[in-house]
């Protein structure tokens, strides 16, 4: 496909987060900072979902069919769950990095909270979308003809659209998990766990996507 | 190894190289800023509006930093906590820039993932028909490997120590050579048939000519300071790049670990010998840790360090900045971007498991400065970062790329 299509998608996806960066976060060398380390929470909770995810396969032998798709949907939940537990402890991380400055120091200010929520969103969220959409931008470069099996030829714009869904999406959820941690109001964290969950359901295009460019490697 | 060093002086080609070390900040300078500040009654303002007009704005978001606990006068610990997040950025700078070399290299050039033989220090090959060969081959390269570096090291402490800094200073000579001239131009040819632009024999000359002479003036003499960091990440990018394509897969993985249990062994080794009062005054610091040749023809690689510059206060001049500021070694670039290349090149196409690496570099080496603010020593640079990475790779590689290639091919996100 052609260097159009990567340009333009790439840009859709990561456009506002970049923008995001380079006017908020670039500044400052904490905030960066703690961008990485959002981003590291999201990966490490990635992590331990693919390996629960992958331990399910592997006790299951493996089996073809519709024990991969309850797979796949039960790893999707496991995932999500796993993410806002690794919101909440990032949470907390920050909670005691902010209370140990400011008994350091009551005059001054630390971040605020709200400030730290913004920032791990955006980390959780750049790290979600780069995680979910580079392999496909990267095979957006190479040779192929997208939906030749009947499949949707706007794959790759679909994806880029819902790749910076969820990159503001993590955005907001972090603003609003931080908040209701703060407030202690709990429903809240329940009603971002499900926004979450129905997000994820929305499954663009149901079934394996074939597109030649995913069968070239 | 993390020193404080209140100079760069001559002897400063004998740093060692895997080694983060910080150099002291300047306590009367930013004193009188500081209390001047202070007696203004808003003491952050006054210091942040040095370095950023916009936060002066940012007010309910602000971030001022404070110092340590226990200590009334924060001033120090301000600024050491203050330098630790400003320094920590301006590492990453390089360090990622180093990696994003490498990476669009092994991406684009096909040369550098093609195996083509192995250097002479990895001799058994890892062409085997059994697993257990292949381990017994790497693990062999591996401690063969480890042999020449501390053999090299042992060798240059001991011309250290009997002062022949000419022959130091020459073999640096030599090797900057080598990188900036050799390697270059083999760079550069391959990237040429790359994209199959020709280059005229003349304008080759002239370009690596020119290329080698200004990078040979600004590392070893003087130079701007932008050009001469440039450089250093060109020349470790390059031995990187050498490192990836003659070391054997399992090998380069098993002396990637090697290295760092290596780097850290040293690091106790040095601590335990190095008593506290000389610490201070031990202007070359730790010369047992001393570990220079990552080379392939046995020549040390560039024992130079890279200093980010820091922001100067207005009226500083240059010299002064090189006095403070961290200063991470060349060979810890040099591995962490061979960690993230070979996660590059691992042929799968993949571009999670680089970025994986890539992330968790760049928190170990958050943490190691985070140590190194707290501890205030020497620390190496290499342990933590590397055993992210490792850990990192190997999982993202078996475990979390079935998992969003699944997740990809279906158009789940999560």
């Amino acid at each position: 496909m052609t260097a159009a299509v990567f340009f333009g998608c790439a840009f859709i996806a990561f456009g506002p987060a970049l923008a995001l960066y380079v006017f908020t976060i670039a500044t400052e060398p904490l905030r960066i900072i703690f961008l990485i380390a959002g981003a590291f929470f999201w990966l490490v909770s990635l992590l331990i979902s693919s390996l629960f995810w992958f331990l399910a396969r592997l006790i299951t032998d493996n089996r073809d069919g519709p024990t991969q798709k309850y797979l796949l949907i039960f790893g999707v939940l496991l995932s999500i769950f796993i993410q806002e537990m690794f919101r909440f402890g990032y949470y907390r991380l920050l909670k005691k990095a902010s209370e140990g400055l400011k008994t350091i120091n009551p005059d001054e200010t630390a971040p605020s909270m709200r400030l730290l929520a913004y920032v791990s969103g955006l980390g959780f969220g750049i790290m979600s979308g780069v995680f979910s959409f580079v392999n496909t931008l990267s095979n957006s470069l190479g040779p192929g003809t997208v939906g030749i099996h009947g499949d949707s030829p706007q794959f790759f714009l679909n994806s880029a659209f819902m790749t910076l869904v969820i990159i503001l999406l993590h955005v907001f959820w972090g603003i609003v998990f931080f908040d209701a941690c703060e407030k202690k109001k709990w429903y809240i964290l329940l009603i971002v766990l499900l926004t979450h969950l129905l997000v994820s359901a929305q499954v663009q295009g149901y079934g394996v996507m074939k597109s030649n460019a995913m069968n070239i490697f | 190894m993390l020193t404080f060093m209140a100079s760069d002086s001559e002897e400063e080609v004998c740093d060692e190289r895997t080694s983060l070390m910080s150099a002291e900040s300047p306590l009367p300078r930013s004193c009188q800023e500081g209390q001047q500040g202070e007696e203004d009654g808003d003491s952050a303002a006054q210091w942040r509006s040095q370095e950023s007009e916009e936060d002066c704005e940012d007010d309910p978001d602000r971030y001022i930093c404070s110092g340590v606990p226990g200590r009334p006068p924060g001033l120090e610990e301000e600024l050491t906590l203050k330098y630790g997040a400003k320094h920590v950025i301006m590492l990453f700078v390089p360090v990622t820039l180093c990696m994003v070399v490498v990476v669009a290299t092994i991406k684009s050039v096909r040369f550098y993932t093609e195996k083509n033989g192995q250097l002479i220090y990895t001799p058994f090959t890892e062409d085997t028909p059994s697993v257990g060969q292949r381990l017994l081959n790497s693990l062999l390269n591996t401690l063969i490997m480890i042999s020449v570096i501390v053999v090299m090291t042992i060798f240059l402490v001991v011309l250290y120590k009997y002062r022949c800094y000419k022959f130091i200073h020459g073999w640096l000579i030599m090797s900057s050579l080598m990188l900036l001239f050799l390697f270059t131009y083999i760079y550069l040819g391959e990237v040429l048939k790359t994209y199959n632009v020709a280059m005229d024999y003349p304008t080759l000359f002239l370009t690596v000519w020119n290329f080698g002479a200004v990078g040979m003036v600004c590392i070893h003499w003087k130079g701007p300071l932008v050009l001469q960091q440039a450089y250093l990440i060109m020349i470790s990018a390059l031995m990187a790049l050498v490192f990836i394509k003659y070391l054997p897969e399992w090998s380069a993985w098993v002396i990637l670990g090697a290295i760092s249990v290596y780097a850290a062994m040293v690091w106790t080794v040095g601590m335990a010998k190095l008593d506290p009062p000389s610490q201070g005054a031990l202007q070359l610091p730790y010369d047992p840790e001393m570990e220079d040749s990552y080379d392939s023809f046995g020549e040390p690689s560039y024992p130079d360090v890279f200093e980010p510059s820091l922001p100067g206060y207005p009226g500083e001049e240059l010299e002064e900045e090189e006095e403070r500021g961290v200063k991470l070694g060349l060979g810890d670039f040099i591995f962490y971007s061979v960690l993230v290349g070979k996660a590059a090149a691992a042929g799968s196409g993949d571009w999670n498991t680089t970025l994986a690496c890539f992330v968790a570099i760049l928190i170990g080496l958050c943490l190691t400065l985070l140590l190194l603010a707290v501890f205030k020593k020497a620390l190496p640079a290499l342990p933590i970062s590397i055993t992210f990475g490792l850990i990192f790779y190997f999982s993202t590689d078996n475990l979390v790329r079935p998992f969003m290639d699944t997740l990809a091919s279906h158009q789940l996100y999560i």
